[in-house]
């Protein structure tokens, strides 16, 4: 049994706010026992994030603000305060309860396990 | 019978493969979202008395970053790593890239290289860099016979 995660395109005009939305990169790997999803949230403290399931949408929000430092002008930029987000769908298979996340360097690491009956088992073969 | 299982059911974003080819495309062109797809992202703050250069690099350890000054140009340049913690049978989204980068900025002037600050913190560095005495405009006054 594979486990799916199809992306949602998510409301961007339900949710503008006065900052831009942006869509974070995302890696998404499938181990033997579940998903994990790394995305880059770059300048985000961990009060900042918000994780939230509902039925089988998993919708990852975060806020990032960028003061200018005090006294200094801009002279070149490439990013400001931004709002990240990106929502998926979770598969049937996916343990609900046991879903875990954590940040690091400002990568957002969620590992989703499998339920246990969608885990592969070995079957042991017994010769006669 | 055993029939192949068939690795379709992954569902895809009709526009990802658009999106991308014009990323890729715009990279390769140097079209206006070009500067975006360089990393680490950099913003620059000046003031007459230093320069603060602030840089994206989400997932990368600290460790691997290396900040250098030579003369009025500074670079970033390290590596990001892919997490090899994790036995991945199949990748479902590959979006982060991995490997070397560097990036250099000309400051308008000299800093004092031994006074350089680097902090990393959320994924982000911010370089404090502050101006060299010598480059720092002097007033000169104007005696009156």
């Amino acid at each position: 049994m594979t486990t799916q995660t199809a992306e949602l395109q998510t409301n961007t005009a339900a949710h503008t706010r006065d900052l831009p939305v942006v869509t974070p990169a995302t890696d998404i790997y499938e181990t033997e026992t579940g998903v994990v999803l790394f995305m880059d949230l770059p300048g985000v403290s961990q009060e900042q994030v918000d994780v939230t399931l509902e039925n089988r949408t998993l919708e990852i929000s975060a806020r990032r603000e960028m003061p200018a430092p005090a006294e200094y002008q801009a002279t070149h930029r490439e990013f400001g305060s931004v709002e990240y987000r990106r929502a998926f769908t979770l598969s049937d298979n996916v343990d609900r309860s046991k879903i875990s996340a954590s940040l690091k360097n400002g990568v957002l690491r969620l590992t989703l396990p499998k339920a246990a009956d969608a885990q592969p088992q070995k079957i042991a073969i017994q010769s006669g | 019978m055993i029939v192949p299982m068939t690795r379709l059911d992954w569902t895809i974003d009709p526009f990802c493969g658009l999106n991308r080819l014009h990323r890729d495309m715009s990279r390769f062109f140097g079209g206006p979202s070009s500067a975006i797809a360089q990393f680490p992202a950099l913003n620059v703050w000046t003031s007459e008395n230093g320069v603060v250069l602030c840089a994206e690099i989400p997932g990368v350890d600290p460790k691997d970053v290396n900040v250098s000054v030579e003369g009025n140009v500074v670079t970033v340049a390290g590596e990001r790593k892919a997490d090899s913690t994790v036995p991945a049978d199949r990748v479902h989204r590959g979006e982060r890239e991995t490997g070397t980068f560097s990036r250099s900025v000309r400051l308008p002037y000299e800093v004092e290289a031994n006074g350089v600050e680097a902090r990393y913190e959320w994924g982000t560095l911010r370089i404090t860099l502050p101006r060299k005495e010598a480059s720092k405009p002097r007033k000169i006054s104007i005696t009156a016979e």
